[in-house]
């Protein structure tokens, strides 16, 4: 039985993580609105007008381009081979099952910059330039683990009679499949799709080591503060990635939640 | 429920022959024969594991057999997939699809085989009258009770007028009253449709109530087929004597037999009934328990055996005229109700 000490300790101490947390989040976000161009706090007045030289900035809005298309084509790409390796691991028994599907799971595991500097190295090694599909590429695969693990996930809990019944009811495979089994996992695959974008969206270490002359959305964010250029556009940029991504990750966990109900368990 | 004669014509439907299953090492069954004919209502019975499931499986063609072959409606359909076998399942999970509802659920099997659109809205009508289960045919699988679940599974199966129905423990995750019900409710739409069942289940007193024929197995094998009446009055191995109820076992004159614990008389000690044929054994009673409609004895026979003796309370019981532990008492059975093993 907790005392109404601890309650409140506790409830400090949550307090203070979540602030410790969150704190730096709001202070980009006020500075966005801050009308003058010297961070410091409190800010001198609210003002809109960095939303609009953001949006007029050539390099920004080429770097924000870069990054949609980055996140969508390699979000697809996993999609199709994450799901396509998350049902041969679950319906199949073949030899080096488990080495698979750790391997497969690897990319996210490892130190971002060795996936980096190990894409670079291949790349370099074959004598591809560093290109639009060097970053869709790096950003791949990383992706696919996400779709992977979630899919495989909603595998395991639809109950395998399902399939059977299908079938019993006189529905072929391609039948089933369209039917019964996307039905069903249809919203694991969205979601993972969704937090793949969000992963690909604010992606810096492997990006790094992947993209030649191109400058994605992080990128350009980390070379602004580095020279300590255009920093209230920076705050501008920061709080556009985070509704961008925020948006997409909030979506998954409302699919991810539709659990039992969907699943025949 | 009495055992009315089935409307049996004798034909075939399902014929298994000399059928094996193995999963990696482990044999699942073997040697299985059936035949099982039109309009029969056909129970495999056995513990869990004796290999009844697998031969559903079989029969269903979600598992292929090693060897064997099988037939259904004198077709062979030993390699076939199931979407190519006019037969549907019941399963013990009730495996309703749960992103459909109920109507939809039970027109996937008319949708798939290409049934009209029109027809198919009354023969769902029909099958959802049949099982009781009128105006649920907006809900959710998951806005219904295990027993509702269950009804709607076997709509979906019965909708589809399969030469055979199979039946996989469908009462099993129900609870012991909604399973009588229900019992009640299969044999009733089996009337109604005509359809051969074949039937898995555990539990014997459901085979021997529910079934015109069934087949008892054990380690992967038919120990037994039969009648229920004839595998319980004349059970050919120990194992179906003692799956089906209880019995004694007794070694006299160099064989081993058998009796059924309600086919013994207990009387006095000094009382033989061998005037009214009766073969008696002196023993003395170890244990009376009183179960009501009957009471239950455990005597130990001069031999040194111990064998229960079920009485039928016929009088109102009381206790100074029951058998006491330690009296001594006469085992009385005749000799025509005894099997030889």
């Amino acid at each position: 039985m907790e005392t109404r000490f601890t309650r409140i300790a506790l409830g400090l101490w949550t307090a203070a993580i979540l602030l410790f947390l969150f704190v730096p989040i709001v202070l980009i976000i006020i500075y966005a609105f801050n009308a003058s161009n010297i961070q410091s706090f409190p800010i001198q007045g609210f003002t809109l007008k960095w939303f609009g030289s953001a949006w007029q900035n050539d390099e920004i809005r080429t770097a924000l381009w870069l990054s949609a298309r980055v996140g969508i084509v390699s979000t697809t790409i996993a999609v199709l081979l994450g799901t396509a390796m998350a049902f041969a691991v679950h319906r199949f028994q073949f030899f080096g099952k488990e080495a698979v599907s750790l391997v497969v799971v690897l990319p996210i595991a490892l130190p971002g910059i060795l996936t980096g500097m190990a894409l670079n190295s291949f790349f370099v090694f074959w004598g591809m330039g560093l290109s639009y599909w060097t970053i869709v590429i790096g950003h791949a695969t990383f992706c696919i683990v996400i779709v992977y693990n979630n899919v495989i996930a909603r595998l395991r809990r639809v109950s395998g009679s399902l399939e059977e019944a299908s079938a019993d009811l006189g529905a072929n495979t391609f039948t089933t499949f369209r039917r019964v089994t996307l039905p069903l996992i249809s919203t694991s695959l969205i979601a993972g799709g969704l937090l793949a974008f969000a992963l690909s969206f604010d992606e810096v270490i492997v990006t790094t080591f992947t993209a030649g002359a191109q400058n994605t959305l992080p990128l350009w964010i980390f070379g602004a503060i580095r020279l300590g250029q255009r920093l209230p556009e920076v705050n501008v940029v920061v709080l556009a990635v985070m509704a961008f991504t925020i948006v997409p990750v909030l979506f998954a966990f409302r699919m991810m939640d539709q659990t039992t109900d969907s699943t025949g368990k | 429920m009495a055992s009315q004669p089935a409307p049996v014509s004798g034909e075939i439907i399902v014929r298994v022959n000399n059928v094996r299953k193995t999963y990696r090492s482990t044999v699942a069954v073997e040697h299985v024969d059936l035949e099982i004919r039109r309009g029969e209502f056909f129970t495999l019975l056995g513990p869990s594991g004796s290999g009844k499931t697998t031969t559903l499986r079989l029969i269903a063609g979600f598992e292929l057999p090693d060897s064997g072959m099988i037939e259904i409606n004198g077709a062979d359909v030993t390699k076939k997939p199931p979407y190519d076998r006019d037969i549907n399942t019941v399963f013990q999970d009730y495996a309703l699809f749960p992103h459909m509802s109920v109507a939809q659920n039970i027109a996937y099997g008319l949708e798939t085989r290409g049934v009209k659109r029109a027809d198919i809205i009354t023969r769902v009508d029909e099958a959802l009258r049949m099982v009781r289960l009128e105006g649920f045919g907006e809900r959710l699988p998951a806005q219904l009770s295990g027993g509702q679940r269950q009804r709607v599974g076997l709509a979906r199966a019965i909708v589809n007028r399969p030469q055979v129905l199979l039946l996989d423990e469908p009462l099993g995750a129900l609870d012991l009253k909604l399973r009588q019900e229900m019992q009640s409710e299969l044999k009733r739409i089996q009337a109604e449709v005509n359809i051969t069942f074949l039937y898995v289940t555990h539990d014997q007193e459901e085979a021997l109530t529910m079934s015109d024929r069934l087949a008892v197995f054990n380690k992967g094998r038919i120990e037994q087929m039969g009648t229920p009446v004839e595998v319980y009055e004349k059970p050919s191995t120990e194992f179906v004597a003692n799956f089906l109820g209880t019995t004694n076992i007794l070694d006299r004159d160099g064989r081993r037999i058998m009796i059924r614990p309600e086919k013994m008389v207990l009387t006095g000690s000094g009382d033989t009934l061998a005037a009214a044929g009766y073969h008696g054994e002196p023993g003395i009673v170890r244990d009376a328990i009183y179960v009501g409609m009957f009471s239950r004895y455990l005597v130990e026979l001069s031999g040194g055996a111990v064998v229960t003796v079920v009485q039928q309370n016929l009088d109102r019981f009381s206790a100074s005229q029951a058998r006491q532990r330690g009296e001594h008492v006469q085992v009385s059975w005749r000799p025509e109700n005894v099997n030889a093993l």
